[in-house]
C-alpha cells in the first residue's frame, strides 16, 4: 500500500507537469516590442520552478516507496545538524532561485521601466476613476492643460477637470473613453488616480501597472499589431471593480490621424 | 341623532371639497418659455464602449444633458416652480419613476414632491448603482444588478439632488423634490405651464442644473392666465 502511495505521488507530479512541457496553454498573442522578453521570462520561471518541483515531487514518491514498509525498531538515520542545517540549507537554496531569477528577469524589468521612452514618444495620459478609464491626448498644442479636481463634472464629460474658460492649454486637450494609438509608434501612458487604486492591464501588451493616488507613474510600449484589445482594472477598487474596463484600439497610421480629425471636430 | 350629525358633518365635508376643486381646477394659470441667451457649450458625444450592451441601443451617438437646447434658443429640462406663496402639498398616490435605460436617466431631471413615492427602474442588461447625493435628505447608494425589482424611496425635505451612477460615470442627473404640487420641467420647446393656482401672489422660481436659478414675482387673481419667461446666460464651456 505504502509503495502504492509512492507511485500516485510521482505519477500527480507528472501528469500536472505533461501539459505545461507539452504547451496546452495557449499564449495570448503579443503585440509589443518589449513583450518577447517577458515570455522568454516567464518561460524561464516556469522551467526552474517546474524542475524544481517535479524533483521535489520525485524524490517525495522515492522516498514513499523506499522507506513505506519499514520494520518497527529499523535503525533511523539523520542528516548531521538536525533542523537547523535544514532551515539554513532551505533559505540558500530559495535565496539563490529567487536570486537567479532576478538575475535573468532584470533585463526584460529594465527593457519597460529604467529605459527612458524615445523622445518623440507620444504622450497620453490615463485617468483610473471609479469604475472608467479616460485617455487625455494634448491636442494640436502639444501641451496638457492643468487639472483642477474641483472642477470634475463627469456629467458633463469633464472627467478630468479641465477649465477650458480659463485654461487656454486645456481647450483642445481630448478626452476618450478609449485609447486609440497608432501602430509602431512609441506610447508613453502617463498615469494618474483619480480617487483609489487602479491597474492597468493589457495582456497583449504585456504591461500590467498599478495606478497610485498622488503618484505621477509613468509605463511606455510600443504597440506591433492592429486590432482591439481589452484593457482591464486587475486592483480590487470597489463595488464596480468587475466592470472597469476599456479598449485599446491600435490602429495604422492613417486610420490614427482620421480617428484624431474625428475628435478635435467633437471638441 | 348621531348618525345624522355624522352625514351632516359628511355632505358639509363633501360640498367644501367639491368646491376646493372646483376653485383649483378654475384657478389662474402661469406659463411661459425658458430661453437662452449667448452661445451655449456645445454638448458632447458620449462614449459607452466599455458597455457594449448600453451602447448597441443607441444608433446615433449620445451627447452630453447638461444643457439641452432647441430651436429659437429655448432650453428644455428647466425645473420652473411655485417657490413660495403657494402651502405645501400633500404628495399625489402616484409613484414618479426613475428610469435607467441605455446607460442614460430618464427622463435626466425628475421633478417629484416631498414624500412622494419614487420608483428607480432598471431597463437595462447591466448593474447600476444609483447614488443620488442627498446634502439636506439623507443620502443613499444602491446597487441594482439587471431584472431585480423597482428601488423604492421617497424623501421627506424639498431639495435639488444631483444624481450619479458609480459604475457609469457619464450617467448623471436630477431629483427635483418640490414642496408643492405646481411644478413643471420645460420641454423641447422651452415651454411650461403651471396651471390651477388660486388667486394670490406668488414667487415663481426657475432652476436650470448648469445656468442657476432666477425667480420672478406673479400676482394671480382670479382664472387668468399670466405669461412669465425665464432668459439663462448661456457658458461657452
Amino acid at each position: 500500500m505504502g509503495k502504492l502511495f509512492g507511485v500516485v505521488v510521482a505519477l500527480i507530479a507528472i501528469v500536472s507537469a505533461y501539459p505545461i512541457v507539452a504547451h496546452w496553454y495557449v499564449q495570448p498573442i503579443d503585440i509589443s516590442t518589449h513583450g518577447h522578453a517577458i515570455d522568454e521570462q516567464l518561460a524561464d520561471t516556469m522551467a526552474e520552478a517546474g524542475l524544481s518541483f517535479l524533483a521535489a515531487q520525485l524524490l517525495l514518491g522515492f522516498f514513499v516507496w523506499r522507506f513505506s514498509q519499514r520494520k518497527p525498531g529499523a535503525k533511523v538515520w539523520n542528516i548531521p545538524g538536525g533542523a537547523t542545517l535544514m532551515v539554513a540549507a532551505a533559505f540558500i537554496l530559495v535565496g539563490t532561485e529567487i536570486l537567479a531569477l532576478g538575475v535573468l528577469g532584470q533585463k526584460a524589468w529594465a527593457n519597460v521601466y529604467f529605459t527612458p521612452p524615445k523622445p518623440d514618444a507620444m504622450q497620453i495620459q490615463a485617468q483610473a476613476g471609479q469604475f472608467a478609464f479616460y485617455f487625455r491626448y494634448p491636442g494640436v498644442d502639444g501641451k496638457f492643460g492643468p487639472l483642477h479636481p474641483d472642477k470634475i463634472d463627469e456629467g458633463n464629460s469633464n472627467f478630468f477637470g479641465l477649465d477650458p474658460a480659463n485654461d487656454v492649454e486645456s481647450r483642445d486637450d481630448i478626452v476618450s473613453a478609449e485609447l486609440d494609438v497608432p501602430v509602431n509608434h512609441e506610447i508613453q501612458l502617463l498615469m494618474h488616480a483619480k480617487d483609489v487604486g487602479h491597474s492597468f492591464y493589457v495582456r497583449e501588451l504585456r504591461i500590467q501597472q498599478d495606478f497610485v493616488p498622488g503618484l505621477d507613474l509613468a509605463v511606455h510600449f510600443t504597440p506591433t499589431q492592429t486590432g482591439k484589445y481589452e484593457i482591464v482594472c486587475t486592483q480590487l477598487c470597489g463595488l464596480g471593480h468587475y466592470n472597469m474596463k476599456a479598449y485599446l484600439n491600435v490602429l495604422s497610421q492613417e486610420d490614427f490621424e482620421k480617428w484624431m480629425k474625428q475628435k478635435i471636430s467633437e471638441q | 341623532m348621531r348618525a345624522r350629525l355624522i352625514s351632516t358633518v359628511a355632505a358639509v365635508a363633501l360640498i367644501f371639497a367639491a368646491a376646493l376643486l372646483h376653485a383649483r381646477a378654475g384657478g389662474g394659470t402661469v406659463s411661459g418659455k425658458t430661453t437662452y441667451e449667448g452661445t451655449p457649450a456645445k454638448p458632447k458625444p458620449i462614449d459607452m464602449s466599455k458597455e457594449p450592451s448600453c451602447q448597441k441601443q443607441h444608433v446615433t451617438p449620445v451627447t452630453t444633458e447638461t444643457v439641452v437646447t432647441g430651436p429659437n434658443n429655448s432650453l428644455a429640462n428647466v425645473v420652473v416652480y411655485i417657490s413660495a406663496g403657494a402651502p405645501d402639498d400633500a404628495a399625489p398616490g402616484q409613484a414618479a419613476t426613475f428610469d435607467q435605460k441605455g446607460c442614460q436617466y430618464i427622463p435626466h431631471v425628475l421633478a417629484f414632491q416631498v414624500n412622494q413615492q419614487l420608483k428607480v427602474v432598471n431597463d437595462d442588461q447591466t448593474s447600476h448603482n444609483i447614488h443620488p447625493l442627498a446634502k439636506i435628505n439623507r443620502e443613499w447608494n444602491k446597487s441594482q444588478p439587471p431584472g431585480t425589482p423597482p428601488i423604492i424611496d421617497k424623501y421627506d425635505k424639498p431639495e435639488f439632488i444631483p444624481v450619479k451612477c458609480n459604475v457609469h460615470p457619464w450617467m448623471h442627473g436630477t431629483f427635483a423634490v418640490l414642496k408643492n404640487s405646481h411644478y413643471s420641467v420645460s420641454a423641447q420647446d422651452g415651454g411650461f405651464s403651471l396651471p390651477n393656482l388660486p388667486a394670490g401672489k406668488y414667487t415663481v422660481t426657475a432652476w436650470h442644473e448648469s445656468y442657476g436659478e432666477q425667480t420672478q414675482e406673479v400676482t394671480i387673481s382670479g382664472s387668468e392666465t399670466k405669461t412669465v419667461n425665464f432668459v439663462f446666460k448661456a457658458k461657452p464651456y
